[in-house]
């Protein structure tokens, strides 16, 4: 029985939590009063580490700032007119069959149109230079890393460098970073708060992503997506460092006697929790093509399919349609 | 044997599970208490005859609010369960629940309060007042509505039938494939999902079509729709809305069955399936489905504001255009549920406009309920507490709301805690404390006493302080970059928020304790608190022009409407509370057992659907088919309320009112 020691265990640690309150207690009223000024380092997304994180932090600001414009109004307003009208404050003026006033309506409508018309362009313009999708201008040049979601860890493919790591993302402060993704199995999300922007992982489907760090540090990444049991331990050390210690981390990973084979990759797919970080210093050239098409497992592969089905539509089925030939396609 | 129970076998019930056993034997406890006190008192047979086959649309609202009220305390037991777990597992430790119960927690809890707690709530709202408000004697089916309710009824058995036997969806409440594929997801808990929400589904379904047809076709003579009360019209278009999206997540959770039981590949990651669709899907029924919630609740602050002013509301035809603005918008908003799924800029930003286009409409209801309260007389009754409480927590659950609306603020918000405590914010904040105004409000009509006022009162300020409590720290946690269904973290700072959320919890708990007490109490002293004038807050529209609790014709003679607030009109002119000389009989539809039967063979053809028992969902199908058309040929289902009964009932009714 596994339930009783669990629930011994559980004791043990309410008493520890509780201690921890606690001990905790007086910095709780700091905290709180800190919140709304959202400064303090805790606050993750309040203190980006780069670009479109910052970029996103403004928009959050400007937008919150303009809706209280109305918002702080409408709450004092509910507050005085409840209490001026107050059925016991028979000095009040008190009109009953009053309904209507089109100047309190033309001011109702137009002031929201207006707020709205302001967030409107805000939206339009910062949908498009946040687009995830849209390349970072720097001096440094891009590099490229394909990342694939696997049940319950990260896998960091870098194409361009032949390696590959698990749950450890490592990248050049300074130079924008693009990311190909997709998952093995089920949703995920990609997401590392301090640098911005976050985006699905979805099986036989690609989603990119550029980022850029401007401070060197170690940042949280996570799974922005419940994907099963094992999800609360999905995370990922997102690392900014120089140049040159960028540098030493791929020798590094090189030198791991690890290499990512097919076979390696589907024992590496297979379900596991709260994965270790893992190095590998050599991978299949094809990896990243095979697992977003579907044919890691050695099965034909989805664009082959579809490159098939588009030839027999043009020069009808003689030959062509035999998946074992799918490769030479390609 | 084995073949004849399909799947399901005795390891079905999780015996080594201690925490699901004692909420099973709690229960099953609690449903034998209930049962011996029906004994005690002797009332089965009215339970029977006049309750669970009555075609009477009050009763039946009743009933809806009572299973509310029961689904309300499941789903918060499930609420506490996370923020203690959360509370517990946040410094390192692994906290109390193990990742596959918390997970099934969650997704019970989204699932509980959405489809078995707020939709029944405000379908029994809307089943109480609207024909009331209408001028009507019942809605347009009633033998439909009783089938309606008992539908979801089953739908909700089904989800707590999944405690005990099996186990509940661990997919999070919305069921994103491929998680919720057979291939991730191969025990039935997804299944009792699909079924429950089919089987309730089509209830709520026949229900919006009954509440259409009643509105447009049974109001009084001379109600056009814009004389109708406010609520009626968030009613009218709720229901539409109803009719408009359901259909889609009918559709929606059939192909997810298709691929479950028949290997098709609608939205699996093989053979051209694609998951995002049933995302897209989904939320094309999801984002209406919040304004089907709302907006009655919207309806609901709109009549408690302005009879608690003793005022008209403000506004009134702007209040209907925006309802109607809002009904609309909320079909072209969806895709703000998944801006971070890879779309283009431009569909973003589209729908990320059309979003923050609905706080306009909204934006000017709340003015008008403002402008309500100005040069009116201000009642601070426990309705009124929790309109003013709506009205300053809504606009900062909108403010945040339009802020995700920003695709740029979304990339970085979306499916944080900051999310979970904006649709919270929204949720508790509009649609709960709309229901408690609501019930606080109509109570006395249905049941001729009203409430404890001062047990309500505290109800209201434990919700109100344990709303802010729970919530505000989840804003925080989310700026933190703490995302949404973690089952354990390790963050000492983090932890601190979430034992502020837990208290805030346990503060809604006694909010809801003080509910019950409230409700016992005043029925204890419900000789002290009887209302026999009908109209006991002084009210506007015509649900108040009949005695309470109404008999069940409603109205002896259908009242004409020259007015809004035909009721103030009639009491103005003195027209009010005239017993006729004479009256006509009225014709009745008569009660029925046949929604009870149909619903109890649909709730046995989902279990056998469930655990792949073929022969019990053959047998329950044609069943339940065989039953409702049987019944269709029952000639046998009306009855006259004779003048004489009309006569002595409407005697007493009015001299109690002219007193």
């Amino acid at each position: 029985m596994i339930i009783p020691e669990r629930i011994l265990n559980k004791a043990s640690e309410t008493a520890g939590a509780w201690r921890k309150v606690r001990r905790l207690a007086s910095s709780l009223s700091l905290l709180l009063v800190t919140t709304p000024l959202l400064g303090g380092c805790q606050f993750a997304v309040m203190d980006p580490k780069g670009p479109i994180g910052a970029q996103e932090k403004s928009i959050i600001l400007l937008s919150t700032g303009l809706m209280l414009i109305v918002v702080v109004p409408v709450i004092a307003l509910t507050l005085a007119f409840a209490w001026r009208y107050r059925a016991s404050n028979s000095k009040a003026t008190f009109a009953p069959d009053w309904s209507h006033s089109n100047r309190i309506e033309a001011v109702v409508w137009l002031v929201p149109c207006l707020i709205v018309a302001i967030l409107g362009s805000v939206t339009w313009v910062s949908s498009h230079t946040l687009d995830p999708y849209r390349p970072i201008a720097a001096a440094a040049k891009p590099i490229d890393v394909d990342v694939v979601s696997l049940d319950w860890k990260w896998l960091f493919i870098y194409p361009d460098l032949k390696i590959a790591s698990v749950n450890e993302l490592a990248f050049p402060v300074g130079t924008p970073v693009r990311f190909r993704m997709t998952s093995s199995s089920v949703m995920d999300a990609f997401f590392i708060p301090r640098l911005g922007s976050q985006i699905y992982t979805m099986p036989g489907m690609e989603t990119k992503l550029s980022l850029l760090a401007d401070n060197p540090g170690t940042y949280e990444g996570i799974s922005a997506n419940y994907s099963g049991d094992g999800f609360s331990d999905m995370k990922f050390a997102a690392r900014a460092m120089s140049a040159a210690d960028f540098a030493k981390w791929v020798e590094t990973v090189r030198r791991s006697p690890r290499e990512l084979t097919m076979a390696a990759y589907r024992q590496l797919a297979k379900p596991s929790e709260d994965v270790p970080v893992g190095y590998y210093g050599d991978i299949a050239s094809n990896l990243y093509h095979d697992v977003l098409n579907k044919c890691a497992d050695g099965s034909s592969c989805t664009d082959d399919n579809v490159r098939l089905a588009l030839a027999k539509e043009s020069f009808g089925a003689v030959g062509l349609c035999k998946t074992s030939e799918s490769r030479i396609l390609r | 044997m084995g073949d004849m129970l399909g799947k399901l076998t005795l390891d079905a019930v999780p015996m080594h599970q201690p925490i699901i056993m004692g909420a099973v034997a709690f229960m099953i406890l609690c449903g034998l208490g209930v049962a011996a006190l029906i004994t005690h008192l002797g009332f089965w047979r009215t339970l029977w005859s006049d309750w669970i086959t009555s075609v009477d649309h009050k009763k039946i609202g009743i009933m809806y609010i009572m299973l509310a009220m029961v689904m309300l305390l499941r789903g918060f037991s499930d609420a506490i369960m996370m923020r203690m777990q959360q509370a517990l597992a946040s410094t390192g430790g692994p906290g109390y629940l193990p990742p596959e119960h918390f997970d099934q927690v969650f997704t019970a809890h989204g699932v509980i309060m959405i489809f078995f707690m707020a939709m029944p709530f405000i379908v029994g709202l809307m089943n109480i007042v609207m024909p009331l408000q209408i001028g009507a004697r019942d809605v347009a089916f009633p033998y439909l509505n009783n089938l309606s309710f008992w539908l979801t009824a089953a739908g909700a058995l089904l989800v707590n039938i999944s405690l005990g036997i099996g186990e509940f969806a661990k997919t999070g409440w919305l069921a994103y494939p491929p998680l919720s594929e057979i291939a991730y997801s191969p025990g039935v808990g997804v299944d009792y999902y699909i079924w429950a929400l089919q089987i309730a589904g089509v209830g709520t379904l026949l229900s919006g079509v009954n509440m259409i047809t009643t509105i447009l076709k049974m109001r009084a003579p001379g109600m056009t729709l814009m004389r109708m009360p406010i609520f009626s019209w968030t009613a009218l278009c709720a229901n539409m809305l109803i009719v408009a999206a359901f259909p889609i997540l009918t559709a929606t959770l059939a192909m997810l069955s298709l691929d479950r039981y028949l290997g098709m590949h609608f939205f699996t990651n093989d053979a051209g399936g694609n998951p995002m669709m049933y995302v897209n899907l989904i939320w094309a029924w999801g984002h209406p489905e919040v304004y089907i919630l709302i907006l009655p609740c919207f309806g609901v602050f709109s009549e408690v504001i302005s009879t608690f002013s003793s005022k008209q509301l403000f506004g009134y035809t702007s209040m209907v255009y925006a309802t109607v603005c809002i009904t609309v918008l909320s079909f072209l908003v969806w895709l703000h549920h998944f801006f971070t799924m890879g779309t283009g800029a431009d569909v973003n930003a589209f729908f990320g406009i059309t979003t923050m286009i609905i706080a306009i409409p909204t934006g000017a209801k709340i003015f008008n309920w403002l402008f309500t309260m100005y040069r009116g007389r201000v009642r601070f009754t426990t309705p009124v507490l929790w309109t003013i409480g709506f009205m300053i927590t809504f606009v900062i659950g909108g403010m945040t709301g339009v802020l995700m609306a920003v695709p740029p603020a979304d990339f970085v918000l979306h499916n944080s805690l900051f999310l979970i405590a904006h649709f919270h914010n929204v949720i508790i904040g509009g649609v709960v404390f709309g229901c408690m105004a609501g019930v606080n409000y109509w109570f006395p009509k249905a049941f001729g006493f009203t409430l404890d006022e001062r047990l309500g009162k505290i109800s209201f300020w434990c919700w109100l302080v344990g709303f802010y409590l729970a919530f505000m720290p989840l804003y925080a946690l989310g700026l933190m970059g703490m995302t949404r269904r973690l089952d354990h973290v390790n963050n000492p700072v983090w932890h601190v928020y979430l034992v502020v959320a837990m208290v805030g919890a346990v503060i809604i708990m006694c909010g809801i304790a003080a509910q019950i007490a409230q409700i016992t109490v005043s029925i204890w002293n419900r000789a002290a608190l009887r209302d026999l004038t009908g109209d006991p807050w002084n009210g506007r529209t015509l649900e108040w022009a009949v005695a309470s609790p109404p008999p069940a014709y409603n109205f002896a003679r259908t009242p004409i409407v020259t007015t809004r607030d035909a009721y103030w009109e009639m009491k103005r002119r003195g027209l009010a509370h005239n017993p006729l000389p004479a009256y006509r009989p009225i014709h009745m539809p008569r009660n029925t057992a046949t929604g009870v039967i149909v619903s109890a063979f649909a709730a046995a053809l989902g279990f056998g659907l469930i655990w792949h028992i073929w022969w019990l969902s053959i047998a329950s199908f044609v069943a339940a088919i065989g039953i409702a058309i049987t019944h269709s040929f029952n000639e046998d289902r009306d009855y006259y309320v004779t003048p004489d009964e009309i006569a002595e009932n409407e005697g007493k009714y009015h001299l109690a009112s002219q007193v």
